[in-house]
């Protein structure tokens, strides 16, 4: 353990924080990532992604900003960021979950075209996993990829596909190999979204907005080479993105940001003049999730490290999802409260303005409790916790396949 | 001693939920929620043929004189089904707000209109409940001005009643000079709030005939909070029956989810938390009419908890669905929302738990 600040290290967070003071100016609102990024988010990104402030360690030659890993410096500037609540950069399914897997496991091609346009902003993905009949159980996937004179020839349909009513490019999950068992048959496959044969039908969520989609595939082509790994080999790949899906749905920065904002509106007074801060029951609730997110914020730390030294964290890293999203609902669920009834006037704008306060904390506490769900249930997190991070036996069906793990 | 419905307290219920199971399949359900004001004058005409109207009006007024326990389990239809249906304002807290402090001839007068169908009143309730945002009215010269945020049931309401720091209330005509009603769409599109905005409002009455006015308000706001306790009573219940359905109809990994003990376990869950909501709900309906001494102790309780458990199932209830929990093709959403909005209005948790607090002498007010 040694988080001294080198002088190094000062000097960054005198950097950022100047930065922020200069530019906060031209910063989108934090948030975002359900929506295509705007102009003004495109030019905030360029900004970050100059200074090192987004991508930081990522390779020059992919668009990065090419610094060695230090977990400090990631933390300093994670941390200048909410703490002034402002936006630190685009967070979508391309940039937290599809480039690292590149990183991971992609050829050096495919990390040279892919990664830069998508963490500019400018390429949005989406994920086509899940289908109508295979939602925990994704290994079941049904759509499938023949291969036709150097092409992959698609059918079938994905559902609640996130963004893909704007997205550019689809990292799709399909059957290749039907004769080989359910895990082994599956490759992971690029996809370009204005293909022939791609239909996109919107789906209404509970917030009244169409925040995912049914996605229909009818004999659409991709090259053989549009595939990351080989035949076969998409279960793994699938994986590998499943693990940063999870960390980034369990994201401490985020949920710091979160419980800034909170702070912040418990600190003004309310209709009575009194302010919720100084009621104890309101404070300790508050101080309660200060705590948790706090333990996040140092967990993450840790797990950064571990990574940057190749240790893969096991089981520290199986509770991140369900630790997160769980305290994310509730963070969500303070700020609803403290708002009260004037919190409950409900107007959802569509892609082009932004929702005022209240409905996005509605929005949010939603959507929070869709991301409980998506990226793997609670349930199948407290699966993957007790049977691969504590090594407790599979559910009795021994037989059955496993799951997202 | 017996602690129980009547026949004729469930034949009610019974017939109340078969109505609007009738009325409310989700296609209208939808058509009905969408404008946003929790009115719908087919439905409305409807409940009343079923004596919801005048279910709590002294019978001398034109209603069918029942109790607060008839009014709970009509309380909790409507949230089951999540009725577009102004119900604890315009039918509860209205009646009781005249019954407390309204004189003879008001009674005389406004009662019978309640029970017709002809008055629905809108009603806010601001600082003394707990509701937040705007709260200051004047009352000067007999006319009335200032800001009152969030009346329940105002939607399409006729008439407004809006309630004075001092616990007097006033009942303004909707339509009528110097009063200006918005129309705040919730996140609950079955229950609309409106936002009032008076400028020397003329009241066509003040109910000011307590001698302890604040307690007489208090009562009317206990009334409010038992109502939107069995609200979420039922819209939970809804939730939780919609769980077991679907965890017994969807196939995962070759089998019924519900076989998986996570899921039966998150059922069981909700289950436990649920079952005892039941007879508190009972319990605190009764109170209000029949145990006066504990009757705002327990309506703030039923309030504060109902509303945690009902966050809980909501939640639960929507991670059995998987995704589709999350869409708006099964409707599932409607109670949840309801479960949110019963929450915040009249007094998050924290603040009925402190009422309950002053209600038993712990602590002042
Ligand atoms: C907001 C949101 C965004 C999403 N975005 C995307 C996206 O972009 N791309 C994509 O491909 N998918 C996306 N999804 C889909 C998501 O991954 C699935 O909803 C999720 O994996 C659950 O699958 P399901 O909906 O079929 O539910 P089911 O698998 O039917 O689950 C229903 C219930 O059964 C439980 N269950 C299932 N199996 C077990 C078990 N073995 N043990 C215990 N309990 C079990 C689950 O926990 C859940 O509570 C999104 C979902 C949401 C809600």
């Amino acid at each position: 353990m040694d988080l001294t600040l080198t002088p190094k290290h000062r000097a960054l967070r005198e950097e950022v924080d100047a930065f922020i003071a200069a530019h906060r100016g031209a910063a989108p609102r934090p948030g975002g990532g359900r929506k295509r990024p705007d102009r003004k988010a495109l030019d905030w990104q360029a900004l970050l992604l100059e200074h090192g402030y987004f991508a930081r360690t990522i390779p020059r030659e992919y668009g990065g900003f090419g610094a060695p890993h230090d977990v400090i410096e990631l933390a300093i500037i994670a941390d200048a960021f909410s703490r002034a609540g402002i936006s630190p950069g685009i967070h979508n399914q391309g940039i937290s979950m599809l480039v690292p897997t590149l990183l991971e496991v992609g050829t050096e091609e495919q990390k040279r075209r892919w990664i830069g346009p998508t963490i500019r902003g400018e390429v949005i993905w989406c994920q086509g996993y899940s289908e109508p009949g295979s939602g925990s159980d994704l290994a079941a996937a049904q759509t499938r990829a023949a291969v036709e004179d150097g092409h992959f020839v698609i059918n079938g349909q994905k559902i609640w596909t996130s963004s893909a009513h704007f997205a550019d490019m689809m990292f799709l999950l399909c059957r290749t190999e039907p004769e080989q068992p359910k895990h082994a048959g599956l490759s992971y496959l690029l996809v370009p979204m204005n293909a022939p044969g791609i239909e996109v039908r919107p789906l209404r969520t509970m917030t009244g907005r169409a925040e995912f989609n049914e996605t229909f595939f009818t004999d659409v082509r991709v090259p053989v080479d549009q595939i990351v790994m080989g035949r076969g080999q998409g279960w793994h790949v699938a994986n590998v993105t499943l693990k940063y899906e999870r960390l980034l749905l369990g994201d401490p920065n985020k949920l710091q940001q979160r419980f800034e904002a909170i702070r912040r509106m418990m600190e003004q007074p309310g209709a009575e003049g009194s302010r919720l801060l100084d009621r104890a029951e309101w404070r300790d609730r508050l101080l309660r999730l200060q705590g948790e997110v706090m333990a996040a914020r140092h967990h993450n730390l840790r797990l950064l490290t571990e990574q940057a030294e190749g240790v893969d964290s096991g089981l520290g890293r199986f509770i991140v999802k369900y630790h997160g999203t769980m305290l994310a609902h509730r963070l969500a669920s303070l700020a609803l409260d403290a708002m009260g009834s004037s919190g409950l006037p409900y107007e959802p704008q569509g892609e082009a303005a932004e929702d005022d306060a209240a409905t996005t904390w509605q929005i949010d506490y939603m959507y929070d409790i869709g991301l409980i769900i998506g990226g793997g249930s609670s349930n199948i997190q407290k699966n993957i916790i007790g049977e691969r991070g504590l090594g407790l036996p599979r559910e009795p069906k021994a037989a059955a396949p496993a799951g997202r793990n | 001693m017996r602690f129980g419905l009547t026949e004729d307290q469930l034949l009610f219920g019974r017939s109340l939920r078969g109505f609007l199971a009738d009325r409310l399949p989700l296609d209208a359900l939808r058509r009905l929620a969408e404008p946003g004001t929790g009115f719908d004058a087919e439905l409305w005409r409807g409940l009343g043929e079923l004596g919801l109207h005048g279910l709590l009006v002294p019978e001398e007024h034109g209603g069918a004189g029942l109790g607060m326990l008839d009014a709970a389990l009509a309380a909790e239809a409507l949230g089951y089904h999540a009725a577009p249906a102004p119900f604890a304002a315009a039918l509860v807290m209205a009646v009781q707000a005249f019954r407390s402090a309204g004189d003879a001839e008001q009674q005389g007068q406004w009662l019978p209109r309640i029970a017709e169908g002809q008055a629905r009143i809108g009603l806010g309730f601001a600082g003394l409940a707990g509701q937040t945002g705007r709260a200051a009215l004047r009352l000067e010269g007999g006319r009335l001005s200032g800001a009152l945020d969030g009346l329940m049931d105002g939607g399409d309401a006729t008439h407004f009643l809006a309630y004075l720091p001092d616990g007097r209330a006033a009942l303004i005509e909707a339509g009528a000079p110097g009063v200006t009603a918005t129309l705040r769409r919730s996140v609950d599109r079955t229950r609309a709030l409106v936002d009032l905005d008076l400028a020397g409002a003329a009241p066509v009455a003040l109910l000011q005939s307590s001698n302890d006015p604040l307690a007489a308000a208090r009562r009317v706001r206990d009334a409010g909070r038992v109502m939107l306790a069995a609200d979420t009573l039922g819209a939970a219940q809804n939730m939780l029956d919609r769980a077991v359905a679907y965890a017994n109809e969807r196939v995962q990994f070759g089998r019924v989810i519900g076989s998986f003990q996570g899921v039966k376990y998150m059922c069981a869950d909700m289950a436990t938390m649920l079952e005892p909501c039941r007879a508190m709900v009972w319990y605190a309906a009764y109170a209000q009419d029949a145990v006066p001494e504990e009757a705002a102790m327990v309506a703030s309780h039923a309030k504060a908890h109902l509303a945690e458990v009902g966050r809980e199932v909501a939640r639960l209830a929507t991670e059995v669905h998987g995704g589709m929990g999350f869409t708006d093709l099964l409707g599932l959403h409607y109670q949840f929302k309801r479960i949110t909005f019963d929450r915040q209005v009249l007094g998050g948790p924290e603040r009925c738990r402190h009422d309950a607090a002053v209600a038993q002498g712990w602590i002042a007010a």
